[in-house]
Order: structure tokens, then C-alpha cells, then sequence
């Protein structure tokens, strides 16, 4: 069946606009550009005699967007520090990417990574045959308005990024990364506009579930925060990870291949979207912006699998990228820059009637797919899309001479008119840079008294109960994370299949032993206080998951997801200058490279009367390559008579700490990173990992050492006896709650087997280490304060009912 | 011995074919392939060519109507011919999570009467109202003609990944023949640290001391009740896999495909190695064809 469209080009008066009128066409019509880009336009179209189409003038507000172009971080930033300016001329080529590029050149004949920034993932090496390909996006804004559908398309989307990298990867799992605000919050405090975060929740998650399983990709790793500054703005990262024959890398479009989508058809959901997730919600957005959330058929998306990876191995298209942000237009767009492309409107298939030749070109439909098609092999493809019942369309060719021309057939007529001709030059390098103002100013957080904290029994109970802390197993087994065979280690683990793992390994290769790690490492709260060290810290946690399983640094890609406010707000923008900067800092000293990223701005709710931003967040996901998953190591305690070690050191750190939240406070010790430490800590705890020497290592990140030794006693069925006197700390650590709950970096509780603690105290020689205790009959977790008593000493059965009550839904 | 050809049936939305294509390799099948239904229904291939007909899990055609109905309508109206002539030659068919929801309403599975080809019972949606993943003991019936699941433990461990997996019968009748019949090849049971009868919160405030004790007691007690979520879906009977009278027609809810290598189960880091329960299905298939 096929559907006309509306053929109706409207052109903007652009020539002779003032600067309020082009301010007003740009916010009427959903363009987030600002003036100085309007004027750059005006300025192109003045030199070519004409006003520009509607159809021009919404491909280059899709292109220059901040989703699609990135301004932000490319752009000029004047840092304010104190007395000190520093004008910093783009920051992500000094920060993320230099710390890849410097790790590289360091690396030398170890450089694994293969393709890094440049494609829709990036590509790192896995084994002889295959590459290994990884992404993470996130999908705020229309989460925030429609939690089932904003979710849905999220993983939807970012699914197919690594399918639409290299000539195509194949899938293996999927990562899913949530901030909700606490699902407990009063409804009667609700804004105008705002869905409640329960609800929202519940949306997210049913979304991603019912796309992830349909696709057949399990969801073996994640984690779920909860902050009320994420009300107006949920967070939604979706992440997906793909395997790639080694030479299917490369990619190019060639002048007279063939344009061709395949997949499903076009039609009027996701208009904007692009444009949309680049300003703040307000509590108009449901009514205004709804037509910018598209609509979710993950069936759709498995049969482009399908075929694709038959199409791949047999060479039958040389280039291959996804329809995201833009659509069509930044597709074709981004895939005909180097070469031009000449599009043909009226040979889109449709879903129905009716849409505009702008629209067309612009709707974010999803489960499409432009493929560049040499002519020869279109027939060959055309049958295999046939074959399993996808519909493959040729709309257009690339040609040579670097335009992007968009042609329509109007009335299903013969004549052919030109509705957008626009240099490629100009779509791609026209947009103006901005210069910032990023001020920095740090903030001052008391430290909660002494006499407002309750005891360590008790403040355990009730972090284990805590939102960020508590069980997430209502919604780890509504993923499979068991499709595809692959499974090694499970989110869930234990003598029950109920503690919380901390990376997930899984065996893409179904005849092979080799292994992939999955990790992520976040912390918001720590940028309370300063977000460099929240950056710092959330690399450290993805590390340390990486190397509680099994996994080596030296082996492990990072990418960067960095959820920010309004960058116009200068204390917003200083807080992602120190976050970046950290992220060069730590990663070089780590020598784990970035090798994709992604950024989202402006999630800021206002509702004219307050503003809530959320709270800088940075998501780092950590991956890496595992020799032998028969090496892997799970987090739940194994025998009774074991020693348990804490590994690392313990100072002074509650800043921005669970324990310190749940007492209604930030402090003023955000915990630091010692890289030379950290790294030497992590690699001696592989090697004895490798010789057997580790039963059982889970790190400590949210609620501390307590927190960390309690989830390895109830996961494991035996309780355990500690004490804190043998914690390697600083000197200046005196008082037991800072020992249990501190979130120093770098750490880890470590379950030795009984008979080897030599051999472990050797290979960790150079360490802080201590033996702390050991695996006990009895189900009771006890602990000796510094003072020589026994200040906690509870069954495990509560603290398991305590961590599972609350999300059990 | 004669070589074994396995067809592993693809469409729209079919998504475990790789790992079932996989374990049948592993169980030393010759031949495995992956094709999808459109070459069949066109005629370019012939089920005649196989041994095992394979109906793997998924969402086929996104399970719109309900799980696996629209393949099932799309096999009967289109291959039924071909699937009669199959089932005729003796020869095999399996069907796994989605594949065993086609099977049963194809009206394939039970078939407590013979020759009927009237769908007996429905796969419907889970008790718990949700999509659930999580690992489940199975008890075997060796009453049960079921070729599948002959030589093997009496009882296995493997993984279950569904929303609607809960059997129900069409009436008492069924119900009654069911049983006789050995159509029950399957069932949940509880886990070896569960009593029987005891449902999970009172299994979770059990003591792990008492734990071990049961552990050492034999899993697999199916005279009580076994409770969710060790019976995940609210089965009637707790049935997990159903075969026809025959035992060379066998479906289940349950993934065998997703426990063929020892880190496969959740609790290899803490018990060991083993040699993994899913293969047993696929060596009984094999097995079989090279007897028959």
C-alpha cells in the first residue's frame, strides 16, 4: 500500500528578517537556534540570492542542533576559577580525546582499540576474528513525556548504532542506566506537567523490557538512581554492545551508489525530536512536543537484524548508518558529506497520507536504516529483504558534487522540483561557534554533628533499605538476560541467584571461552560538592567492577555519558569543565581510553515559576575483553573458615556519602582517587585472581565497607566477623561510621580461601591490605568498633529483608 | 549411523535460533539450519529434508495476538500439509518457549486424543502479572513417552525467560487424559533448599543451616505444591513441558538451549563445574534419529 504526500514547500522569509523576527522563527518553530546561527544562515542565503526552504531551513536546525552537533563541548569556554580564566578552546578534543589519543600513542603495539569517536560506536579489539563494538545514549526528553515510548525508542535506538557502525555489528547486550526521582514522592508536590517518578519508573522500565527481549539482546548489567532533582527530568541510558567480523569495519559511500532504506516506513512520530531534547521541558512540553517521542516496533527492528547480517556477509552495501536524531536528513546528511547526495522524496514509503516533503525528511521514524547500495547489487538485496518480508526502498544516489539536493515529485506528477539544495560544506562546518562563560565557585557543605547520627546497626539497616542501595531485582528479571546463550556471570548472584553482582561477563562467541565484562560506574551526589572528583570516582567504580569479576584495566575501553543542565548557566557549565578535565586526568593515569561518548543538555524542568535541574550526572561504562570466563569471580561469600580482606584505603571520605544523605547531608570530603594506588591495588587483585587465590570480591561504592560486606554475607548464605581495627586506614580516621560507610575509592572486601592468605599478603605486597575477619557458621554479621566492642551484630535475614522490601512491587 | 538433519524454523521476531542452533551442534547433530518460513511457504526448501523440526523461542510477530498464535495460524493455513506428512515419517519436533506456545495452538501439543488436532489448552499470561527471567528445577516424568526427555536426571536445572507461560487446559477432560496419557513430560518443582508445600517467604526466612540440611534431602518432590516463583508461571499442575501421545511431539516453557556450558549456571563460581542439564534434550533428539 502507498500513501501520497502533502506536497506544500514553504519558504522562509529570512532575507530581510530582523533579529527578533528570526529569534521568533526560530522558537516558533521549534528550530533551537539561536541568533548568531539564524544570522549565519541569513548570511549564507544572502550570498545565494534566495530565502531558504522550510525543508532547508529544518535540516541545518537538525544539524547544528546541540543533540546532533555537540556545541557545547566543541565549542569556546572562557572557565572561571577563582582569580584565574582559562579560555579552553573545545573541550572535548582536550579532554576526552586527547586522554584516547594520548593512551594510544603510550600503548603503542597494546593500542586495542580499533575504531574510536568517529562512527556511530566505538570499536575495540575482542579476539581474531571478531571486533568488539560499544554504545551507550541516552533518551531523556521523551522519556520524561512518555516513559513507556521515550524508553522503548531509547534502546531501540541505541541498538542500532552498532548496527549502524562499521558495516554492521551483531548485537550481544544490552546496558540500562535510570534516574528517577524517589518513587515515593508526594504527589501533591507534583509540578504541572510532571508524570510521578513511580509512574515514570514503571514506564522506563516496561520500555525497555519489552524492546530489549523482543530484539533478543539480553540486559545483563545496569543500576538505578534515585535523586529528587530528577522530577521534571528522568535520565535514561541505554547501552548496547555488538560483536563485528574484523573486516567489516570500514566504511565509505561512493558517488552512483544507491541510496536505500530499509526497514519501517515514514511517517509523522519524532518530528523535532532533535531540536526538542536541545532545550528545557517546561510543563507545556506533553501538549507541545508529544509528536517529537516516535513510535517502538522491535519485531521491525529484528527483521532489519536479519537480513543485515546476511546482507553484511555478503558484501552487498558499502556503507550503513542508522536513522537517529534528524532522520533522513542527518543519515543521508552525515553519510553523502564527503561525496553529495541527491534524494528523492516521493520513493519514501510512507505510513500514511499526508505528511510534508520537510517531514518526510526530517521524521525520526524509528527502525529505519540508510544503506549505500552499489548498483549492481540492488536487485541481490532487494530479494533478500524480500525474502524475509522487509521493505527495501532505492530514494536516491550519492553523486559527486557535494550538495545535498532534495527533489519531490508533487501530485504523483512527472515534474520533478528541487525543494532543499544545500552545500554540504555549509550544513557540516557552517555553524558558528559560541563562546561560554563557566564559573566556578566551590560550595560549602557542613559535616552532619556527631550527636545526629544513629548507630552503625542500625544506620546499616537503613542503607541497605535506601532507594539507591535496595534490591533491584523486581526489575532485573523482567529483562532476559539469559537469550543468546552467553550468559557467565548474572546481574544476580549467590546461593540464592539474589545478591547484586558487580559487573556482568558474558560469552558472545557461543565455541569460545573468551569473554566480554560489563561495568558502570555513577555517582551524582559527590558532584555536590565537587564534579571532578565525582568524575574521577565514577571511573574508579567501573573499574573496580571490571576488576572484582575478573577483569584487567589494562584490557578495558571506557565511554562517557555526560547529563547536564542548561550549559548557558555558567555554574552548570563549570561543573562540566572539572568533570571533563578528571576524565583526561584519571583515564590517562589508568591508561583506559574513551572510545565513545555521548551528552545531553538542557535537563532542566520549569514550570515559570521554579526551574529543577538535575544534578551533573555522569555515566562511565566500562568494557572488557576476558581471556578465560572460567576465571570469573562472583561477589557472594563461599565457605565458612575463609578470610575476609578490605583491600585499599579507608580516609575520611563520607562526603556526598549514602550514609550522609540518608542523615540529610552533603559534607565536605567528596572521596578522592590516588591513581597510582588504585591502578597497582587492581592490578596485583587480578593477578591473584588468576592464580585462584580469590573466592569471592565485591568493591565498595554506596554505603561503604558495611554495606559491601553485608551484600557478600546474605548473597553467599554465611555470615561473617569483623573488625574494623584491621582496616588499612588514614591516621586521621578515628570514628567507626566513617570506617563502615566512607566511599574512599579503590576498594574492595576480598574472601580468601582458608590456607592461602600467604600466598594472597604476598601477591598483594605494595597494597594497603588488611585481614579483617572471616567467613563464619553462624547467619550473623558481626563487627568490632575501633574501640574494641561489638557494634553491630545482625542476623543476615534482616538485612536481606531489609535491602529486598523495598522494590518489592 | 545415519546423519541427522536438524531445520530450525526462523520468522519475523524468532530470536533464540542461534543458541538452539548451537546446542543441536553440540549434541553432535550433522546438519543445522537456521531457515526462515518464507522458503517454505514458497516452496524453495521442504521440511522433508529434516530429521528435527525446531520451533525456538522469541516473540514471533511480536506476539501481538498473543505468544506464538500468529505463527501458529501461519503454519496451519500455510505448511500444515508438510507438518502432517512430517509427523507421519515419525520424525521429531521440538518447540521451546515461543515454539512450544506455537505448538500447542497449532492444537500439535497435547493431542490426548488421537488424531485430534484441536487445541487442548493455551499458554496464558504469567500469575505474576509480568515478564519474568529467572532458573527453575525440573522434575521428568518417567512415565512419559516423551523421547526428549528420556535418560536423563530425574531432575534438571535451566533457565525460564517468559510473560506468558502459564498452561492451561481447555477442560477436565483434557485434564483427565493428560495424566494417563504421559503427556506431562515436565514439571517445577521446588529447589532443593525449599521444602514441599513451603512457599517463598517462608522459604526465605528459612536458616541457611536448614538449608544445607535440605539440600542434602532429594530436589524433586512433586507430591506437594511447588509455589511461585520456584513454579513460575501458575501452571496448572506445574507443567513445564508437554509432549503428545506419541513423545515425538514435545514443547516447553523452560530454555534447555541456555544451560549447554558449565558457566551457564548461576552458581558455577560456588559449586562447580558440571556437565550442563539443557544438553540432555537436544543428545535424547539426536540420539533417537540415529536409532530410528
Amino acid at each position: 500500500m502507498t500513501f501520497e504526500a502533502d506536497d506544500t514547500v514553504e519558504t522562509f522569509s529570512l532575507l530581510k528578517a530582523t533579529d527578533d523576527e528570526m529569534t521568533r522563527l526560530s522558537r516558533d518553530g521549534m528550530l533551537a537556534l539561536n541568533l548568531e546561527e539564524m544570522r549565519s544562515i541569513r548570511q549564507h542565503f544572502s550570498a545565494l540570492g534566495r530565502d531558504p526552504t522550510d525543508v532547508e531551513m529544518e535540516t541545518l536546525a537538525q544539524t547544528w542542533s546541540e543533540h546532533c552537533k555537540h556545541k557545547v563541548f566543541n565549542g569556546v569556554i572562557d572557565y572561571v576559577s577563582g582569580r584565574k580564566t582559562e579560555r579552553i578552546d573545545n573541550l572535548f578534543a582536550r579532554t576526552i580525546r586527547k586522554a584516547t589519543e594520548d593512551i594510544r600513542r603510550t600503548q603503542g603495539p597494546n593500542d586495542r582499540c580499533v575504531s574510536v569517536f568517529v562512527d556511530n560506536a566505538g570499536i575495540i579489539e575482542f579476539d581474531e576474528d571478531f571486533h568488539l563494538v560499544f554504545k551507550v545514549e541516552t533518551h531523556n526528553h521523551p522519556s520524561a513525556l512518555d516513559p513507556y515510548g521515550g524508553a522503548n525508542t531509547g534502546i531501540g535506538g541505541v541498538i542500532r548504532d552498532p548496527l549502524g557502525t562499521g558495516l554492521g555489528g551483531k548485537p550481544i547486550f544490552n546496558t540500562d542506566v535510570f534516574c528517577f526521582a524517589p518513587p515515593d514522592f508526594p504527589y501533591d508536590d507534583l509540578p504541572e506537567g510532571v508524570l510521578h517518578p513511580k509512574r515514570v519508573f514503571k514506564g522506563v522500565v516496561a520500555g525497555v523490557r519489552d524492546y530489549g527481549n523482543r530484539m533478543g539482546i539480553p540486559t545483563v548489567n545496569g543500576a538505578i538512581l534515585f535523586d529528587e532533582r530528577y522530577l521534571g527530568n528522568p535520565l535514561v541510558y541505554c547501552g548496547t554492545a555488538a560483536i563485528i567480523p574484523v573486516d567489516r569495519c570500514e566504511k565509505s559511500a561512493e558517488p552512483g551508489d544507491l541510496v536505500v532504506t530499509i526497514g519501517g516506513r515514514t511517517g509523522r512520530d519524532g518530528i523535532h525530536g532533535a531540536t526538542f531534547s536541545s532545550i528545557e521541558l517546561t510543563d507545556a512540553s506533553e501538549s507541545t512536543a508529544t509528536q517529537a517521542v516516535q513510535i517502538g516496533n522491535p519485531i521491525e527492528e529484528k527483521k532489519i537484524l536479519d537480513v543485515l547480517m546476511q546482507a553484511r556477509d555478503r558484501g552487498l552495501y558499502r556503507n550503513i548508518t542508522d536513522c537517529g536524531a534528524g532522520g533522513f536528513s542527518s543519515a543521508i546528511g552525515e553519510m553523502g558529506e564527503d561525496t553529495g547526495a541527491e534524494v528523492h522524496l516521493e520513493k519514501a514509503p510512507l505510513k500514511y497520507g499526508g505528511l510534508k516533503p520537510w517531514e518526510i525528511f526530517l521524521s525520526e521514524s524509528q527502525e529505519r536504516m540508510i544503506l549505500a547500495v552499489p548498483p549492481e547489487h540492488i536487485e541481490s538485496l532487494r530479494d533478500l529483504c524480500a525474502s524475509e518480508d522487509v521493505e527495501a526502498s532505492v530514494i536516491g544516489e550519492f553523486t559527486g558534487d557535494r550538495r545535498l539536493r532534495v527533489t519531490h515529485k508533487p501530485d504523483a506528477g512527472e515534474s520533478r522540483i528541487t525543494v532543499a539544495d544545500l552545500d554540504m560544506e555549509f550544513l557540516h562546518k557552517g555553524v558558528p561557534r559560541i563562546v561560554r562563560t563557566a564559573r566556578w565557585e566551590p560550595p560549602d557543605h557542613p559535616e552532619p554533628p556527631a550527636d545526629r547520627r544513629p548507630g552503625p546497626a542500625q544506620s546499616l539497616v537503613r542503607l541497605l533499605s535506601s532507594w539507591n542501595v535496595a534490591s533491584k531485582e523486581w526489575v532485573v528479571r523482567q529483562y532476559d538476560h539469559e537469550v543468546q546463550g552467553g550468559s557467565v556471570l548474572k546481574p544476580l548472584q549467590g546461593a540464592r541467584n539474589d545478591g547484586p553482582g558487580d559487573a556482568a561477563v558474558v560469552r558472545p562467541v557461543l565455541s569460545s571461552d573468551r569473554g566480554v565484562i560489563i561495568a558502570n560506574g555513577i555517582n551524582p551526589s559527590y558532584g555536590d560538592i565537587d564534579p571532578y572528583w565525582m568524575a574521577a570516582s565514577a571511573i574508579d567504580e567501573a573499574l573496580r567492577q571490571i576488576t572484582c569479576v575478573g577483569g584487567r584495566i589494562d584490557r578495558t575501553a571506557l565511554l562517557d555519558n555526560f547529563c547536564w543542565g542548561n550549559p548557558d548557566k555558567p555554574d552548570r557549565l563549570a561543573a562540566l569543565v572539572r568533570a571533563a578535565k578528571a576524565c583526561y586526568d584519571i583515564a590517562v593515569a589508568y591508561g583506559t581510553p574513551f572510545i565513545s561518548g555521548k551528552d545531553s543538555f538542557y535537563n532542566e524542568f520549569s514550570d515559570g515559576e521554579r526551574t529543577i535541574a538535575i544534578p551533573p550526572t555522569l555515566l562511565i561504562s566500562a568494557i572488557c575483553v576476558m581471556d578465560d570466563v572460567g576465571k570469573a569471580v562472583s561477589m557472594d561469600v563461599k565457605a565458612p573458615g575463609n578470610s575476609i580482606y578490605v583491600v585499599g584505603r579507608t580516609g575520611d571520605e563520607l562526603g556526598g556519602s549514602r550514609y550522609y544523605r540518608m542523615l540529610g547531608f552533603i559534607g565536605r570530603n567528596a572521596p578522592t582517587v590516588d591513581v597510582t594506588a588504585g591502578s597497582g591495588t587492581m592490578n596485583r587483585l587480578h593477578a591473584a585472581m588468576s592464580q585462584g587465590l580469590v573466592a569471592a570480591c565485591h568493591d565498595c561504592s554506596e554505603g561503604g565497607l558495611a554495606v559491601a560486606a553485608a551484600e557478600m554475607a546474605f548473597a553467599g548464605g554465611y555470615g561473617m566477623a569483623l573488625d574494623l581495627d584491621a582496616v588499612p586506614r588514614d591516621p586521621e580516621v578515628d570514628r567507626d561510621d566513617t570506617v563502615l560507610f566512607s566511599e574512599s575509592n579503590s576498594r574492595f572486601v576480598v574472601e580468601v580461601p582458608g590456607g592461602r592468605e600467604a600466598e594472597f599478603e604476598a601477591q598483594m605486597e605494595g597494597s594497603p591490605f588488611g585481614r579483617v575477619g572471616t567467613v563464619s557458621g553462624e547467619e550473623c554479621l558481626r563487627v568490632r568498633g575501633l574501640g574494641g566492642d561489638e557494634i553491630v551484630s545482625t542476623e543476615l535475614s534482616i538485612l536481606k529483608e531489609a535491602w529486598q522490601r523495598p522494590l518489592r512491587w | 549411523m545415519s546423519k541427522v538433519s536438524v531445520l530450525i524454523l526462523r520468522a519475523a521476531g524468532i530470536n533464540c535460533d542461534e543458541e538452539t542452533a548451537h546446542a543441536f551442534r553440540l549434541a553432535g547433530a550433522e546438519r543445522v539450519d537456521p531457515v526462515h518460513i518464507n522458503a517454505f511457504i514458497q516452496g524453495s526448501r521442504r521440511l522433508s529434508e529434516y530429521d528435527v523440526l525446531v520451533l525456538s523461542g522469541g516473540f514471533s510477530y511480536g506476539d501481538d495476538l498473543s505468544g506464538g498464535k500468529v505463527l501458529a495460524n501461519e503454519m496451519q493455513c500455510k505448511l500444515m500439509e508438510d507438518v502432517e506428512t512430517f509427523t507421519g515419517e515419525g520424525k521429531l519436533i521440538l518447540g521451546i518457549c515461543n515454539g512450544f506456545q506455537v505448538l500447542v495452538k497449532m492444537g500439535l501439543l497435547p493431542q490426548t486424543e488421537p488424531g485430534g488436532r484441536r487445541q487442548e489448552a493455551t499458554v496464558f499470561y504469567n500469575d505474576s502479572g509480568k515478564f519474568e527471567c529467572r532458573w527453575v528445577y525440573l522434575r521428568r516424568n518417567p512415565a512419559s513417552p516423551c523421547v526428549f526427555t528420556r535418560d536423563m536426571p530425574e531432575t534438571i536445572y535451566i533457565p525460564v525467560a517468559n510473560g506468558e507461560g502459564k498452561v492451561m487446559l481447555a477442560s477436565e477432560d483434557v485434564q483427565a487424559r493428560l495424566g494417563p496419557g504421559g503427556h506431562i513430560a515436565l514439571q517445577y518443582v521446588n529447589p532443593p533448599w525449599v521444602a514441599t508445600g513451603e512457599s517463598a517467604e517462608e522459604a526465605a526466612g528459612a536458616t541457611a543451616a536448614a538449608a544445607r540440611e535440605a539440600a542434602g534431602a532429594a530436589a524433586g518432590d512433586v507430591t506437594g505444591e511447588t509455589a511461585y516463583p520456584w513454579s513460575p508461571n501458575g501452571s496448572v499442575d506445574a507443567i513445564a513441558g508437554i509432549c503428545d501421545a506419541t513423545g515425538r511431539i514435545f514443547g516447553l516453557m523452560p530454555h534447555p538451549e541456555r544451560y549447554t556450558h558449565p558457566t551457564h549456571h548461576p552458581r558455577w563460581t560456588r559449586e562447580g563445574c558440571r556437565e550442563p542439564d539443557g544438553l540432555h534434550i537436544f543428545r535424547n533428539a539426536v540420539n533417537y534419529v540415529r536409532g530410528a
